[in-house]
């Protein structure tokens, strides 16, 4: 079967959701290869990645790796595309999966898809842009198909995998230690689950009112085991950080469940969540745009419909 | 310095965005231009790099003819001068295309450093800072929402998923800014008035040695196969609060089996 390498997303060691939905993918297209890139290489990983049906484990787990932003993972890559001859790349269309397949497509000659929704027969991609309006079949032309897939398009299914490990070498070029991470902040966010990674999110928007009162908006994710999101209103404001923004010029999520409460919906914000499988709104004004894109909606004040909310998914737990 | 600030004319966010029916491209004449929003920031920065540490900031952008408009944005709120990469055969460009047009385009003019929007508001593939990082064999410090320069050298605080990473590499280098690194100035009457004068100089392939064959749409590395409008949502059903709207939205997200 044609061999798919998948880039494996690790925080600390532990597979991000993203890579076993990857892996679930790549089966459907032939046969997952998993790259680790990086340090954090265990026994653990292994054995998640062969859970999810990892042929094999390409492992690249020298500091070096880490310690340079995205070029060496690029470069990892591109030499194993040069030695397998894979039949695709797929990565998580994060920030920072996009970039390595944009350096990689380069040093390649390859075609690459951002922000694929699936991947079908031909490595034909599905993607949803503009906002959703327009749903799109793309396809790579040249070279090595180079996917970027948007977290949760895919759900993750186990199915055992060999995992055969293969250590694998990458002399660094020079050009690839251009810049040198120096120094790692990790800001505290507590046991929330990453926004883009997250399968249920609740987001507040201008109708929340105050940086406080984001306080119910935190109780609801939490009632949920959700993420947390602000519209470009809220984060504007200062009411919550940026980097939890929702939108077009923030992050894009794709829950299973997406939960916005007191956001009218302008396009910048749907642009960002318009692909959530449910959308539930809760909103004072009945003429809000968002209710067009709503699974269920309650025209109500946020400030008393969300705590009885969490009060009554409590009671039901 | 020499700072380098790319910059892209992208159809208006609060208008109908389109493909075009023919050649499955982006409909630019259906919609109005406006600069990339987080194009604005990377401007800014530029600016406020050029005031901090001195030098001459370039604005540099490939589009049609109509992206003038964009560029004489950029020139208004301070930029010194703009290179338009405008040819037919651009037309259709995808990112691999567009980034090395645009890097053939910077080993022409010359640059300490480039700075990009962290993404286009219309295609959002977020990669043609690293792509341009690759093909100009220079440091890529991308994702900052904020910038130090040195004397030859440059630190950035690139956003990650856990918080941030400072990047440190030397001249030259492209960065990527993203949104909310700065507040973004507004034109002055006399900075709009100012642009007018200030010099474009306008590129073809031919100029920055671009080959043909390797832009447009026939040059491009991936197609779009077809695309149709998304069936709408079904619409779902909407409750007014009466004082048990939590509760009727628990009964929903319970028949969801959310709960």
């Amino acid at each position: 079967m044609a061999e798919i390498l998948v880039l494996v997303e690790q925080i600390d060691g532990d597979v991000k959701k993203v890579t076993l939905e990857l892996l679930t993918l790549a089966r459907t297209l032939g046969e997952p290869s998993a790259v680790w890139a990086g340090p954090g290489y265990s026994d653990t990983a292994k054995a998640r990645l062969a859970e999810f049906g990892a042929a094999k484990v390409y492992v690249a787990d020298s500091a070096d790796i880490a310690d340079y932003v995205v070029a060496p993972k690029a470069e990892l890559l591109a030499s194993l595309v040069a030695a397998k001859s894979p039949a695709a790349v797929l990565l998580a269309a994060t920030a920072e999966g996009k970039e390595v397949a944009g350096r990689l497509a380069v040093k390649t000659d390859s075609g690459v898809i951002t922000d694929a929704v699936g991947v079908g027969e031909g490595f034909v991609a599905d993607q949803s842009i503009f906002g959703g309006g327009i749903n799109v079949h793309s396809r790579v032309t040249k070279g090595t198909p180079i996917i970027a897939v948007r977290p949760n398009s895919t759900a993750p299914v186990a199915e055992a995998g060999a995992a055969v490990e293969e250590k694998v070498e990458v002399a660094l070029s020079d050009a690839a230690r251009g810049a040198r991470v120096v120094e790692r902040v990790k800001q505290e966010k507590g046991a929330r689950p990453e926004l883009t990674e997250a399968a249920i999110v609740v987001s507040g928007g201008r109708g929340v009112g105050s940086g406080e009162n984001f306080a119910i908006i935190e109780k609801l994710a939490d009632s949920l085991g959700a993420a947390v999101g602000a519209s470009r209103a809220a984060t504007d404001a200062g009411w919550y950080p940026h980097a939890f923004q929702v939108g077009q010029t923030g992050k894009t999520v794709s829950p299973q469940l997406y939960i916005a409460a007191g956001i009218s919906g302008a396009i910048q914000h749907r642009a960002g969540m318009q692909t959530s499988k449910t959308i539930v709104v809760i909103n004072k004004d009945p003429e809000a745009p968002i209710f067009e894109i709503a699974d269920f909606g309650v025209v109500g004040d946020l400030h008393q419909v969300v705590p009885q909310l969490t009060e009554e998914i409590a009671k039901r737990k | 310095m020499n700072i380098v600030v790319c910059v892209k004319q992208v159809p208006d966010t609060a208008t109908e965005r389109k493909l075009r029916s023919d050649d499955k491209t982006l409909d630019r004449d259906a919609a109005d231009g406006v600069i990339n929003e987080l194009c604005e920031y990377a401007v800014e920065e530029a600016l406020r790099l050029k005031e901090a540490n001195g030098g001459e900031v370039t604005v540099l952008t490939m589009g049609p003819d109509k992206a003038t408009d964009t560029i004489r944005k950029a020139l208004a709120m301070g930029a010194d001068k703009a290179v338009h990469l405008v040819d037919p055969a651009l037309h259709g460009s995808d990112a691999l295309s567009t980034s090395y047009a645009l890097a053939q385009t910077l080993k022409k003019i010359g640059f300490d450093l480039v700075i990009l929007g962290s993404e286009s508001t219309d295609a959002r593939t977020g990669m043609l800072a690293a792509m341009l990082a690759e093909r100009l064999g220079v440091p890529q410090l991308t994702l900052a929402n904020k910038v130090e320069v040195g004397k030859g050298e440059i630190t950035v605080q690139r956003v990650t998923d856990y918080g941030f990473d400072k990047v440190a590499a030397t001249l030259p280098a492209v960065i990527s800014v993203v949104e909310k690194i700065n507040e973004p100035r507004y034109p002055s009457f006399k900075g709009i008035m100012a642009a007018k004068k200030k010099p474009v100089q306008t590129f073809g392939i031919a100029d920055a040695e671009i080959d043909a064959a390797l832009v447009g749409l026939a040059g491009a590395w991936s197609e779009v196969a077809d695309f149709a409008a998304a069936p709408p949502r079904a619409a779902g059903a909407v409750v007014k609060d009466e004082g048990d709207g939590g509760v009727k939205a628990a009964d929903f997200l319970t028949s969801k089996k959310f709960i």
